[in-house]
């Protein structure tokens, strides 16, 4: 097992925001709009810097994605932002007509996604927002890992053209990716080779799986962890290659299983490589209040509870 | 060109409206005929977009938020050139480009509507966006009355008025009628202009089917500095036919054979008028 470190944690919105800063610096045409959350999203440095880019919308988020699809007649790549919550359930109709079917080159940049919001509860724990965003023609669904990863993927988004759905979170984890990473959309990264398994694992899940792959190394399993931190497009490629040489999946994230990475491993391997899968996700339920550590150990999303369906998974080879 | 020369094109583009749904049989019929003295104007007299400029970025801007109406958008863009109109023959079939509601497939079209309560924030950003350029371009939208419970609108003319959007032109198709019934009955309007004007908007209310006055409102524009325009346009829906004004069947209506002779003969004598 590779050995992962960290030195530091830090919120992955902070990644967002820091990305946002140096697009302020590099990247004339990109602007950011957000529904009264520019706190939380960490936006503050690029509308110091660049307050004739921002636009406040109020806590309007339909207008504001139908503003943002509005703006890009100048070429500008606009970035709204606000909590996942907001940004995908709320205003599906106006993201699937105005943005993905117009096919408007926005950036929608989403905060606070799924449990690890803590405690303000279930009303804000999205958990069905990679399932409504993967689903919708012309999207690009983006779940990053840490800090590192976060600010590259917003930065490559502003060269991608077409719409996207960034999402990514509120609490502080470990920044264990390289600062100076190139984030290719689409590319899974294989964090650690190995045989006996496949664990596909976005956002939050990733260092989780890594400290599972060291438990399961104790134990003498040999984990091959993919961190696919692009949902759509999928690298199937990526995929199939490592379950036909492991032949078994767990698949890693902090959303519902019905319609998230699970589901869309699952299809890819339904079509060509048929192999037992367990599935480290919400198991159709909303969430509650609590600590991000107390919600993720309840709803079974940690590194333990990879390992069980790890050893369910490999009992399943036959 | 002048009021008398669109006044008289209008009788045989609500003629094309009404052969181009029959032949599809398919359409809103009803709208589409409240809808086309606006966007006659709109095209052939007020707003600076034509097939040989369509690529420019400083073209004035047509949006229809109220999408469902498109049969009229689609005769008025063949008449100015857009497409011939023959294409038109091919409305609402499978594989033809010309389907039931606007979509950037089509030259002209600017914009994907359908659903509701969208137009109006998209042309928020784009007179943002014109702002930021300084480039002169200038946005317009037709909205529906019905349209107008949706609560994005209402977000928007928010935001126009906070941002001062007076390239912003938002055109209210007032028939005062929609499909379940009338505005008052299923979910009452008035008094919309106060409305309007309490969100920030300099309000002009004129006859949608009066071509020196809707000539004269939007050459006005825009009504005050610093605010965005809106003009609330009383019209008939089913306006040109008898049998089609103000009876909501018409609203998704499709004529029967002799229906469209009897609006065809309508339509006729006016033209000789």
């Amino acid at each position: 097992m590779k050995k992962y470190t960290y030195t530091e944690k830090q919120d992955t919105r902070s990644g967002f925001g820091d990305g946002m800063t140096e697009l302020g610096r590099t990247n004339p045409k990109v602007v950011t709009l957000c529904a009264d959350l520019v706190g939380s999203l960490k936006t503050a440095t690029f509308i110091k810097e660049n307050p004739e880019r921002f636009f406040q919308t109020g806590i309007a988020e339909a207008n504001m994605m139908g503003i943002a699809a509005g703006l890009t007649i100048g070429g500008y790549i606009p970035y709204p932002t606000t909590f996942a919550n907001f940004g995908s359930g709320r205003v599906y109709d106006q993201i699937r007509q105005s943005i993905a079917y117009s096919n408007k080159n926005v950036k929608i940049a989403v905060s606070h996604a799924g449990l690890t919001l803590g405690e303000d509860g279930a009303t804000h724990q999205i958990l069905e927002d990679i399932a409504m965003m993967r689903s919708m023609p012309n999207m690009t669904v983006i779940n990053p890992c840490d800090y590192n990863q976060t600010k590259a993927a917003t930065i490559a988004l502003a060269d991608h053209v077409g719409p996207a759905y960034l999402r990514f979170g509120r609490p502080k984890v470990p920044i264990f990716t390289d600062p100076n990473q190139k984030f290719e959309i689409g590319k899974a990264w294989t964090v650690n080779e190995g045989k006996d398994v496949s664990i596909f694992a976005t956002g939050h899940l990733v260092w989780e799986a890594i400290q599972a792959g060291e438990i399961l190394a104790e134990k003498g399993i040999d984990a091959e962890i993919i961190n696919i931190h692009t949902i759509k497009p999928l690298d199937t490629a990526a995929i199939l290659k490592s379950v036909r040489k492991t032949k078994c999946v767990v698949t890693c994230e902090e959303h519902q299983a019905n319609g998230g990475l699970g589901d869309a491993v699952a299809q890819t391997l339904a079509q060509n490589f048929l192999a037992p899968q367990e599935y480290v996700a919400v198991n159709d339920s909303f969430g509650e209040s609590g600590t991000p550590e107390q919600l993720m150990a309840k709803y079974g999303l940690s590194a333990e509870a990879i390992v069980e369906k790890t050893l369910k998974v490999i009992a399943r080879k036959s | 060109m002048t009021a008398k020369e669109l006044k008289d094109k209008s009788i045989e583009l609500r003629r094309k409206t009404l052969e181009i749904i029959y032949n599809a049989k398919a359409g809103h019929t009803g709208g589409s005929l409240s809808i086309m003295d606006i966007l006659n104007v709109l095209y052939n007299r007020i707003m600076n977009v034509s097939p040989e400029n369509f690529n420019d970025a400083n073209r004035d801007r047509y949006i229809q938020s109220k999408g469902h109406s498109v049969e009229a958008l689609y005769t008025v863009l063949a008449d100015r050139g857009f497409f011939p109109e023959e294409d038109l023959m091919t409305l609402c079939q499978y594989q033809s480009p010309y389907i039931g509601h606007p979509t950037k497939g089509v030259n002209g079209m600017e914009q994907n509507t359908g659903g509701l309560g969208h137009g109006l924030p998209i042309c928020c950003g784009n007179a943002l966006a014109a702002k930021k350029d300084n480039s002169g371009v200038k946005v317009y939208t037709v909205l529906g009355d019905g349209e107008m419970a949706e609560g994005s609108n209402w977000e928007a003319m928010m935001f126009a008025a906070h941002y001062k959007l007076d390239n912003l032109c938002a055109i209210l198709d007032y028939n005062k009628l929609q499909i379940t019934g009338s505005n008052a009955e299923v979910m009452g309007l008035e008094p919309v202009a106060k409305k309007l004007e309490a969100f920030g908007w300099a309000v002009k209310e004129v006859d949608g089917h009066d071509y020196d006055a809707l000539i004269e409102t939007f050459e006005s524009l825009p009504f005050e500095e610093g605010k965005p325009s809106f003009v609330i346009a009383h019209t008939v829906k089913g306006k040109g036919v008898s049998f089609m004004e103000n009876n909501i069947k018409w609203h998704h209506g499709v004529p029967s054979a002799e229906q469209m002779e009897m609006a065809r003969e309508e339509l006729l004598i006016k033209e000789e008028v």
